[in-house]
């Protein structure tokens, strides 16, 4: 059984501080906080791992450095490292990212997801397989993986 | 006697039926005929009789079943001999039969628990159950239901047949052990544990049979321990872990014979890693060394203390900051490892110190580490080992030392002289006067770690006096070496500490904490005690006073050094007419109280007052001193302050007026003190103000007059009626002085043309001031309180309110509130009753403004006012319509007097408002004055009605100046129900008339108000009704950027009615509009928490059924996909919580 996983020992990281809300009372009502990365990571880094029950940040598949945002272009460009380079969840993974964010940030948004270049095998055909639209549709139409897509989200919307 | 159809159709249905109420009602039936003797136990069982012995198990099984529970029935009915003797004869008998065992257990445990008024069964009997128990039954392979009654079997066996249960001997234990083996359901467990304990007091002889099956019962005992519990934390859980370690626990200790196998397990489970088990070990430890006697326990004691020396010194993990006062002068948290180390080191001082300690006082590692202290710079140097090792150490001397006065002895005869030694301290005579000799002797600084354990050991022998009871044995303790010791040291104790406190610097907190706490010990040794003199003890306080007074700019020094000082105080005062107390008196509490008269230090104003204070709460006398100071700095700085109007006189008078509202009379209403101090208080500050005012001067200063009036206002409260009488007359004379004409009363009121409305510009600063006092003075009053001149005062403040003065409203409303109405008996003494006030408010012609058309008509007054409307001018109708604003406010806070007392004179309050809320007079009230519309512009009617939808708010909120539980309000339970519900009727009706827009946005605005302070229960009962006009509320307001406040009451509402279940079918019948309103408040762009809750409310809404929201869903996902896109990250947070909520209603997620 043990054998079937494909990093059966990942190293497991702790995790970061949350930001805390800070209050204050004579804050702006009209003034607009955008998006950046750090909100970004929040809605990213309790996704739970496909084969482990650790969360992406716990096993430092993402991390806040990896995170490009710029809210007035409606751009973001998500780069994860897999744990191990010939990790064959590593699309899985991808699937996760970009359905989350899919569900989390407004429509305006164009998402990019990434393997780090460098940390895994066939990095460019993974690349293009998170990137095409149709693909990733077609991804979702399958009801297993979707399933475990939803299943690695579950903590993430808690 | 009954007829036997009847009940044996009963049985038949018992035996017949599946449904549990059936056969539950059946036997109630058949109960109720046994107990009211319509039909004998006897005849029933002979009718039963196939039931009992047919072949069919299945029949068989039920009709014993139905005797058993027959039989739980009458347990307070009296049986004869014989019938318990047939009947126990033929349950033992059943317990063979495994098919209908069930009934069987029943029977024979409800024939055992009867008690001995109604008939019982014998030890005879009993033991051939037990007897019978034992052929027949194995316990673990039984269902739970049936283990758990076996065991209640046997515990009621022990419990009420002892004799049987020692008869049977080893037998019994054997059963217990193999019943119990194996077990692993809670409540069962929960017996099991509990039949332990009882066997073991059964069989107490250590060479009876329990010491052959100890070995046994152990086994199967210690196999449950530590309690590992996995059962969900939920609500529907039985037995708690806690209860089941407790039960455990007491198992454990039933019996000595347990200790060679319990002790060698528990610590073997202590060298555990996880902190629970160690928990546990430690806490069954201690509690075990109690039961166990200190005999057994000696062989121990070797092996207890390596482990216990084990867990402190590495025990307190974290090492934190000293931010946190628990975490103590070494900055480690304890944990609940530690504190059960400690019960456990306590427990075994207690019993076996001896031996204990002189492992304490042999241990190489104490020994070593105390002989070579280590000089560090700051406490935060020492390594983190270092300080666990000084930690437990500190412990470790501290608990052995409490425990007895002969280890306290023992202890500080190794220790003590070389902590001095280390410390660099000789011992000298305490009662020479010369304070040079040692002093350059000593290092520049002390060695932390040594003072460190010495104050630890001061605290212990301090803890040990303190404690002794009897006079004599405190002086026996004063001869022995100890005492001696710390004689000796005492003085150049006191000196090193001293002079520590001059020299350490700011930072080095711990230093600071620790030389504070020293002193602070040494300072409050009991005075029969001889170890430390009066001498020292008045040097020290002598320091800690000049440290209070000129330190002050050290902040933590100064804090503890306060709090130490009030601590020796509280000490002192527990015996006060000790010599101690006396010097504390003559030295700190005079030279403190010394500082109220502020003015030859450059101590911060504030520092001041807090130490005064502070010092004031140890006790009574003190704080009599206290406020004495306090009156005669306010006293000094009054004419500076109030005439002069000197800046700072301004600001120390602002700051000693909070001081008395916000320490001194609170501190004097727990404490139980008399009225004196409120009462003189406010005596002397009404008669400053009176010379004052009279003399013409006053100060314009709104923070002064703002404090003064709440000082005087709760002082007010605290008195009596006595003293009330005083202090309202002394007012009266304030108001006198000022320069309205108040002796004729009536002239006030004789206006003439437009003259009437100059006459209310015409209020100096001075007498408005003088108004508020005095209205200040009315609010506070008890409802008993006699008041004379009421109408004057009506009068005076119903003038005063249209000036737009908020207290005289405020006074207006206290006074309708309090008054004694007509029939009551209190009435008598007060020349104007409830009604009769009410009367003259409402009739007298300040209202005019609003019928200024009939002012001739006014009957009470007959006032010849001859104002006419076409002579007004236009600033003059500009006046009118302010005026008209006030008059509003004003009727707003006699109507809250009204409403809280559950007046019905409201109603034409609250019609008054509503008539200007809708804009005609038809409905009635008091202010009629639809045709003076005609001339107010629009705006005017505008602002006019908004005060009359605002009204409803001051009618409803609770306030914090005035009519509240405080200032003696009287107060009807549930009286904002009430309100709420004659108001609701006629909001519903009228909002769904009104065709303006205008009107509609109002009597919106007014419903928001009254529903956003009703209590939620009340709204919940007509939900039906309320959520559409709420929905209606939302829509209308949403139009106005002002309403803001307003729509987030209301949607705080929706969101308490939607989390309602008991709302919820109004919730679904209105859902489609609801989601509607809150779709449309998503996107309201003033207010960011409006939008969150709103989105919130959407998301409580998705845990209704189904079928019901599913067709909402599009609609929802729609509107929350902007929201995503919020300028507010917290919104955007709340959406996608939503988003996903709505999305995952349905199979496919979202739709991408």
């Amino acid at each position: 059984m043990v054998s079937d996983l494909i990093n059966a020992n990942p190293t497991v990281y702790e995790k970061r501080d949350r930001r805390t809300r800070t209050a204050p009372n004579d804050v702006d009502e009209y003034a607009a906080e955008p998006i950046d990365q750090l909100e970004i990571f929040d809605h990213l880094r309790d996704i739970k791992d496909p084969e482990h029950p650790y969360s992406l940040e716990e096993l430092k598949v993402i991390t806040e450095d990896a995170i490009e945002v710029d809210d007035k272009r409606s751009y973001v460009r998500v780069t994860f490292t897999p744990t191990v380079e010939h990790c064959s969840l590593a699309a899985a993974i991808g699937l996760c990212l970009r359905v989350k964010l899919m569900r989390c940030l407004p429509s305006r948004y164009k998402v990019d997801i990434r393997v780090a270049p460098g940390s895994h095998a066939t990095e460019a055909s993974v690349n293009k397989q998170l990137n095409d639209k149709e693909r990733v549709a077609a991804a979702l139409e399958s009801p297993n993986l979707l399933n475990l897509v939803e299943e690695c989200l579950a903590p993430s919307f808690a | 006697m009954a007829d036997s159809s009847q009940y044996v159709k009963h049985i038949e249905v018992y035996v017949n039926s599946t449904s549990s109420t059936e056969q539950s009602a059946s036997v109630q039936a058949i109960a109720t005929l046994l107990k009211n003797d319509l039909l004998t136990l006897e005849a029933l069982v002979r009718e039963m009789d196939l039931y009992l012995t047919t072949t069919d198990s299945i029949i068989r099984a039920r009709g014993i079943l139905l005797l058993g529970e027959l039989l739980v029935q009458l347990t307070m009915k009296p049986l004869s001999r014989a019938a318990i003797s047939s009947l126990i004869g033929f349950f033992t008998e059943r317990l063979a039969d495994w098919k209908a065992l069930h009934g069987a257990l029943i029977g024979c445990l409800a024939l055992m628990r009867r008690k001995s008024s109604v008939g019982v069964i014998t030890e005879d009997e009993a033991k051939a159950v037990a007897q019978c128990y034992m052929m027949n039954l194995q316990v673990q392979s039984l269902g739970q239901h049936d283990r758990k009654l076996c065991f209640e079997l046997l515990e009621c066996l022990m419990d009420q047949y002892p004799f049987a249960a020692q008869a049977l001997g080893g037998e019994l234990l054997y059963m217990i052990c193999e019943a119990i083996d194996g077990e692993k359901d809670p409540q069962c467990l929960m017996h099991a544990f509990h039949i332990i304990e009882v066997a073991a007091q059964l069989f107490p002889d250590p060479a009876g049979p329990f010491a052959n099956y100890a070995a046994d019962l152990f086994d199967v005992l210690g196999s449950y321990f530590p309690i590992y519990f996995t059962h969900p934390t939920g609500e529907d859980v039985i037995v708690s872990r806690d209860e089941l370690s407790r039960a455990l626990m007491l198992a454990f200790a039933s019996s000595p014979l347990f200790e060679p196998f319990a002790i060698p397990l528990l610590l073997d489970k202590l060298s555990s890693s996880l902190p629970s088990a160690k928990v546990e070990s430690l806490k069954y430890l201690s509690y075990c060394t109690l039961k166990y006697g200190s005999d057994r326990m000696s062989r121990h004691a070797e092996v207890l203390w390596f482990t216990l020396k084990d867990i402190l010194y590495t025990s307190p993990q974290s090492a934190l900051s000293l931010e946190s006062e628990s975490a103590g002068v070494l900055g480690l948290k304890g944990t609940d490892i530690m504190d059960e180390a400690v019960l456990l080191l306590q427990e075994l001082t207690r019993q076996n110190g001896g031996s204990l300690l002189n492992f304490i006082l042999s241990d190489e590692e104490i020994n070593t580490f105390i002989n070579s202290f280590t000089q560090h710079k700051d406490v935060n140097d020492i390594p983190l080992q270092r300080k666990q090792r000084l930690h437990a150490i500190g412990l470790l001397l501290s608990v052995s030392a409490k425990s007895s006065a002969s280890f306290c002895n023992r202890v500080f005869e190794k220790f003590f002289p070389h902590l001095m030694e280390t410390l660099g301290l000789l011992i000298g005579n305490p009662s020479e006067n010369d304070y040079h000799v040692e002093d350059n002797l000593r290092p520049a600084r002390l060695n932390f770690e040594a003072l460190y354990l010495c104050v630890e050991l001061l605290d212990a022998s301090r803890y040990l006096v303190v404690g002794m009871k009897e006079p004599s044995s405190v002086l026996d303790f004063g001869r022995q070496t100890c005492c001696s010791l710390l004689h000796g040291f005492s003085r150049s104790l006191t000196r090193a500490f001293l002079a520590s406190i001059e020299t350490v610097d700011v930072e080095s907190n711990s230093y600071v904490y620790l030389t504070v706490r020293g002193l602070q010990i040494l300072a409050t040794f009991p005075r029969n005690f001889p170890a430390v003199s009066a001498y020292l003890c008045e040097e020290i306080l002598f320091k800690l006073v000049s440290v209070l007074t000129s330190d002050f700019h050290k902040k933590l020094l100064w804090g503890l050094v306060l709090r130490s000082l009030v601590e020796i105080g509280s000490f002192n005062d527990k015996h006060p007419n000790s010599e101690q107390a006396a010097s504390f008196e003559h030295i700190v509490v005079e030279k403190i109280l010394s500082l109220v008269s502020f003015d030859n230090s450059t101590m911060p104003l504030a520092l001041k007052l807090q130490a005064v204070l502070d010092i004031g709460m140890i006790g009574r006398s003190n704080m009599l001193r206290v406020v004495q100071g306090l009156n005669e700095s306010i006293s000094s700085t009054f004419s500076q302050a109030y005439v002069y109007g000197n800046l700072e006189s301004i600001t120390l008078m602002i700051k000693l007026l909070e001081s008395y509202s916000n320490k001194v009379l609170p501190w004097f209403e727990t404490n139980g003190g008399s009225e004196d101090v409120p009462l003189k208080f406010a005596v002397t500050m009404l008669e400053k103000i009176e010379d004052s005012a009279s003399s013409g001067h006053m100060v314009q200063n709104n923070d002064l007059h703002t404090a003064t009036v709440t000082a005087i206002k709760n002082a007010v409260a605290c008195c009596s009626e006595g003293g009330q009488k005083t202090i309202l007359h002394k007012a009266f004379r304030v108001l006198s002085s000022s320069t309205l004409e108040l002796k004729d009363s009536m002239s006030v009121f004789r206006w003439e043309g437009s003259n009437y409305v100059d006459s209310l510009h015409r209020v100096s600063y001075r007498d408005e001031w003088i108004i508020s006092l005095f209205a200040s003075v009315v609010i506070a009053l008890h409802p008993q309180t006699h008041i004379p001149d009421i109408k004057m005062l009506l009068h005076l403040f119903a003038m005063d309110l249209l000036r737009g003065h908020i207290p005289s409203a405020q006074a207006l409303g206290s006074l309708v509130n309090k008054l004694p109405s007509r029939n009551s008996s209190l009435g008598s003494s007060h020349e104007c009753c409830l009604e009769e006030a009410i009367d003259m408010i409402f009739s007298s012609n300040l209202w005019s403004l609003f019928k200024l058309n009939n002012v001739k008509e006014n009957p009470v007054l007959g006032v010849d006012g001859k104002m006419d409307y076409s002579n007004l001018t236009v600033s003059d109708m500009n006046h009118v319509s302010a005026r008209t604003c006030c008059a509003i406010l004003g009727l707003a806070w006699i109507g809250k007097g009204l409403v809280m007392r559950g007046h019905e004179r409201v109603k034409d309050i609250t019609m008054t408002f509503l008539s200007i809320l809708l804009q005609n007079g038809s409905t009635g009230g008091l202010l009629q004055f639809h045709n003076l519309m005609e001339g107010f512009t629009e705006q005017e009617v505008l602002s006019l009605m908004r005060s009359a939808a605002d009204a409803f708010h001051i009618l409803m909120s609770d306030s914090e100046a005035c009519l509240n539980r405080k200032y003696h309000a009287a107060i009807r339970p549930l009286y904002k129900q009430r309100f709420y519900n004659t108001l609701m009727p006629i909001f519903a009706s009228s909002i769904t008339k009104s065709n303006s827009s205008i009107v509609r946005c109002m009597l919106a605005r007014s419903f928001a108000h009254v529903v956003s302070e009703t209590p939620l229960p009340a709204i919940l009962n007509d939900a039906k009704m309320v959520i559409p006009l709420l929905l209606d509320c939302l829509s209308t307001l949403q139009e106005d950027v002002l309403n803001k406040d307003v729509i987030y009451n209301v949607i705080l509402v929706i969101s308490g009615i939607l989390i309602e279940e008991k709302a919820q079918e109004a919730v679904l019948e209105n859902a489609h509009t609801i989601v509607d309103r809150l779709i449309m408040l998503i996107s309201y762009p003033h207010m960011m928490v409006l939008r969150e809750t709103a989105i919130q409310c959407l998301v409580a809404m998705s845990q209704l059924p189904h079928a019901r929201i599913y067709p909402l869903r599009t609609q929802v996902l729609r509107a929350i996909l902007k929201a995503l896109d919020d300028p507010k990250r917290a919104v955007r947070e709340e959406a996608i919580r939503c988003r996903q909520a709505w999305a995952s209603i349905a199979s496919r997620s979202l739709h991408f």
